[in-house]
């Protein structure tokens, strides 16, 4: 299998994706130029973090009309998994792949920090590697990641069991303490309906080795690996 | 001719930018404002196109482009040639 990640003008964890999955879990891996149209038969496509096209207009906005974008809108329709990062998370809400929008965190700075996430559904190809209820120690850094969508929106999310990941403390505990950004429901990560498009706004490819803090953000990659291998 | 568009949360989007604003204001004893909105303005310049394809037009890109319906709303108008 092959993984692509997608570079945008002011992607800044392409890099750091590219070598989570090449050097540390030996995958095949790609860039994509976001001005192609080839995927390059890659089988998961990575929208990785950063600041696409320095924010302008609404994170996220300008890359989702990228020339890739058509490819990777057609990929997911067709049912190849698609992971956003972050910036990549803000692109695939733009696009529309995902519902809801970002606003600007609660307390109007940018979070660069540690955070802890409860996975709440661990069917996923994202997620089947890790059990619902399990705690990831990942970081976050972000400006935009105030999760927000009408509340119609949110019962569906609900009753889809589309809420992935929701910001909790290290216990575990679902509070407004722990939503360091102010996102409804406290989430941090979602699916799509048909479950093959996440995004996420805390950084895995950031935590994916013991010198960096914590290993946890390989249960990602090493779901979406085994579910493809 | 110039068409300018403005951009703003829809009202029941909270804004914590113009809270901001409104509690810096009212710290400088403007007291009497009760609320702040804040927004963004577009000011795009046409050629050749008449008026009745700016009716249609205008509205597209500002729901496909320059707002995000899910949390914003937009209005605009035509300025006159200056």
């Amino acid at each position: 299998m092959k993984f692509g990640v997608v570079i945008f003008p002011g992607s800044n964890c392409d890099y750091d994706t590219f070598y989570v999955l090449k050097d540390i879990l030996k995958q095949k891996t790609t860039f994509l130029w976001h001005k192609e149209h080839d995927l390059k038969n890659v089988d998961c496509v990575i929208l990785p973090g950063g600041f696409s096209y320095g924010d302008y207009l609404r994170s996220g906005s300008i890359a989702a009309f990228s020339p890739l974008m058509l490819e990777v809108k057609e990929f997911a329709l067709n049912g190849g998994l698609v992971l956003g990062i972050c910036n990549g998370f803000q692109v695939l809400l733009e696009l529309g792949l995902l519902p809801g929008a970002m606003l600007m965190n609660k307390n109007l700075k940018f979070l660069c920090q540690f955070v802890h996430i409860k996975i709440e559904n661990d069917k996923t190809p994202f997620t089947h590697k890790g059990k619902k209820g399990e705690i990831l120690k990942i970081p976050i850094a972000h400006f935009d990641g105030n999760y927000f969508a009408p509340a119609e929106t949110i019962k569906e999310l609900k009753n889809n069991s589309q809420i992935v990941f929701r910001y909790s403390d290290a216990n575990g505990q679902i509070s407004e303490e722990a939503n360091v950004n102010g996102s409804m429901e406290n989430i941090a990560g979602l699916i799509n309906r048909e479950g093959n498009v996440m995004g996420m706004m805390p950084h895995p490819e950031r935590a994916s080795e013991t010198l960096l803090g914590s290993e946890d953000g390989r249960i990602i990659f090493e779901s979406i690996i085994n579910k493809l291998d | 001719m110039k068409v300018r568009i403005l951009v703003s949360f829809k009202d029941s989007v909270l804004d914590p930018q113009g809270q901001t604003v409104k509690n810096a204001l009212h710290t400088l004893g403007y007291g009497f404002i009760k609320d702040v909105r804040q927004g963004k303005v577009f000011e795009l310049e046409l050629d050749g196109i008449s008026k009745e394809k700016i009716e249609k037009v205008i509205p597209e890109i500002s729901d496909k482009v320059l707002a995000n319906p899910i949390i914003e709303k937009f209005s605009w108008q035509i300025l006159e040639k200056e």
